[in-house]
């Protein structure tokens, strides 16, 4: 795979939220920028970590991509072709599926796991009615569910299983590239485990491209090729997850990861933290210039007012003004 | 003395669909000053546990047995409503995990913060008050003086977690019981918020009672630390030797499970199998199931006791009290 043949590119994506006050007549009182100027590129075969604090667009971003909110300006293209606004049931989109955070909430309640798996290969009219039981059978096989439990509803399994279910589920669709949205944050460490196992294995067999959002710095660096860190609607760094997260450059970075504790007594008690100080601004107000300017320790003058602009730096991209001085 | 000692804490919730039991056999003992961990996974006991020391659950269904949990001198098991009531809110604080729920959305956080203080102290309202702002100027909320009478909504998610730990603070409590206090929250403000526990630890020398499944957050902040597992205590340690040396087999595969100890792309280990139905009698030990090292013995008779292995160390794994599981340091 080279870099030159992207599976899935994005150019300078923005997604803007207006604010309303009321109700017939309607003043604009604001505008949320949840995406604001992302531009991003996916190999086939990649794992691309998007990570950041909550508020920071990641979210937005994933839901963009899927066309599920729809873009104020710039483009996303799958294999060479524009689909920012490819209707929803194209052939575009069925290459691009989606898991969400909270396996609870995602599936629905009154389908048998059987019919769930089959819904989209109907809907699609991806199988003759004849072989779609087939089908299911092994997409259960695929994410391990045992065959007998088809005929189970969803409040009959536990919250990894149910994780396993909606990964089928989006796997139904043979899809090029699966943007998962914090997959594992609401299972406990052993489950966990065994998420990212799956997620990594179907990368490996089926040759998916996956875009993995996750707040969990560790989880993201055991699973990514490639780390993407989002502030306020834009990618402050990015680069090789080995480099990113073992050796931050940007401010923002070197705070996220030194705020991840580590299961090790010594070396946590003797390490010195980047505490930063206050929440994230809001996305309704940024600050103007660099959008962490206000929380950064190293900021100048200038840094108030310049937006600097995602540079390559010691082998990734940062968009720090002062990157070279600092480190 | 010590200031909490528990012996022999069960409980057991009676429903419609048979005896769960929850929390089976727990003691253990904590002094002034010291930060002990509770660690596992969801539906271990470790909630349940600290709410039962509390006398939070409803009853019925929930069914509170044990010889005693002594909170300096005091049973807690079988005191009054009053004299829980002095002790409650006062001598011991409790932040619990959802900052979004727990809050009173109709008060303002003046009101709620100074609650605690008409009730359990003698102090005007306005002395209540000064005290409450310096409290939120305290757990590090900016502007305090204008957000004072601010109502819920109108905080963050970091921001309420902080009016919460003011809340079970301002009494200045010798101990403070805290539930996943972070578990909501960015890592960069659970950072702030661990600090800040520190720190007002040290100034208050509180003891404290930190509940998580996050073996990182654990590390950090604790001296000591029990592992739950199906509403057992398997392993009790200091927290040095309990991540150098784990000795239960179900600690050692909470460990290898987490990505942050394990090199990139490596399989991460996975326990087979799902945590047992409670509501079950179990046979031998409850984790038996799920143990590569398990035996016929392990699965037969009375749940192994917690037994100690070394000094500070102890935990309830037959097989590696025997010695016939080496240790990560001796492969």
């Amino acid at each position: 795979m080279s870099s030159s043949d992207p599976i899935l590119e994005l150019r300078d994506l923005r997604t803007h939220f207006p604010m309303e006050r009321g109700l017939l007549f309607k003043q604009l009182t604001g505008t949320v920028k949840a995406v604001d100027g992302v531009s991003l590129s996916l190999a086939r075969g990649e794992v691309l970590g998007l990570v950041g604090e909550s508020g920071c667009g990641k979210s937005t971003l994933a839901r963009t991509i899927m066309g599920l909110a729809p873009a104020t300006s710039g483009s996303v293209w799958l294999e060479g072709v524009n689909i920012t606004a490819a209707p929803a049931t194209g052939e575009a989109r069925r290459a691009l599926q989606m898991v969400f955070q909270d396996p609870f909430a995602s599936l629905n309640p009154r389908l048998s796991v059987g019919e769930a798996l089959a819904e989209p290969l109907r809907v699609h009219r991806l199988r003759p009615a004849a072989e779609i039981p087939a089908r299911v059978a092994e997409l259960a096989a695929l994410v391990g569910i045992p065959a007998r439990s088809l005929g189970k509803y969803p409040h009959e399994f536990s919250g990894g299983q149910r994780q396993r279910i909606a990964i089928a589920r989006a796997l139904a669709l043979e899809p090029r590239i699966i943007v998962a949205d914090e997959p594992v944050s609401a299972l406990d460490v052993s489950i966990q485990a065994q998420i990212l196992n799956l997620l990594a294995k179907l990368v490996r067999e089926l040759g998916l491209s996956l875009v993995f959002i996750a707040h969990d710095l560790s989880v993201v660096k055991h699973l990514s090729d490639r780390v993407a860190v989002m502030y306020l609607g834009r990618i402050v760094e990015l680069g090789s997850a080995a480099d990113v997260i073992e050796r931050p450059q940007h401010p923002y970075t070197r705070a996220l990861v030194s705020a991840v504790p580590r299961p090790d007594p010594d070396g946590e008690r003797a390490r010195q933290r980047i505490v930063l100080a206050g929440d994230p601004p809001s996305p309704l107000n940024p600050p103007s210039g660099c959008p962490f300017h206000p929380r950064c320790a190293y900021a100048l003058d200038s840094c108030k007012t310049t937006v600097p602009p995602l540079a390559p730096y010691a082998g990734r991209e940062v968009a720090c003004l002062r990157v070279a001085e600092i480190s | 003395m010590h200031l909490l000692d528990v012996s022999e804490l069960h409980t057991r919730f009676h429903t419609r669909s048979g005896v769960f039991r929850a929390v089976t056999n727990v003691s253990f003992s904590l002094e002034r000053g010291e930060t002990l961990g509770l660690v596992g996974e969801s539906g271990s006991g470790k909630s349940v546990t600290c709410a039962s020391l509390l006398r939070l659950l409803p009853s019925p269904p929930a069914r509170i047995e044990g010889n005693y949990a002594r909170f300096d001198g005091v049973d807690l098991l079988r005191a009054s409503d009053a004299e829980l009531r002095a002790i409650r809110g006062k001598r011991i604080g409790m932040i619990f995990q959802d900052p979004m729920t727990s809050l009173n959305p109709y008060m303002r956080i003046s009101e709620q913060l100074i609650e605690p203080l008409l009730i359990h102290e003698k102090i005007s309202r306005r002395d209540a008050l000064a005290r409450a702002l310096a409290m939120l100027e305290s757990v590090g909320i900016n502007d305090a003086a204008r957000r004072l009478h601010s109502y819920p909504h109108e905080f963050s998610g970091g921001m309420r977690q902080r009016v919460m730990i003011a809340m079970a603070l301002i009494a200045r409590p010798e101990l403070l019981i805290a539930d996943e206090p972070t578990t909501a929250l960015d890592v960069t403000v659970q950072a702030q918020i661990l600090e800040l526990i520190k720190k007002l630890q040290r100034e208050l020398g509180m003891a404290v009672i930190f509940i998580s499944h996050d073996l990182g957050v654990v590390s950090g902040l604790c001296d000591r630390v029990m592992v739950m597992y199906a509403g057992r205590i398997v392993e009790t340690a200091d927290v040095r030797s309990l991540f150098k040396s784990p000795q239960h087999p179900y600690t050692r595969a909470l460990q290898r499970s987490i990505p942050a100890l394990q090199a990139k792309g490596t399989e991460l280990y996975t326990l087979p199998g799902l945590p047992p139905d409670l509501s079950k009698p179990i046979a031998g030990c409850s984790f038996a199931e799920r143990c590569e090292f398990a035996t016929a013995a392990c699965r037969t008779g009375e749940s192994p006791a917690v037994l100690a292995s070394a000094p500070a160390h102890a935990h309830a794994c037959l097989r590696a009290h025997a010695g016939e599981i080496l240790t990560a340091n001796e492969h």
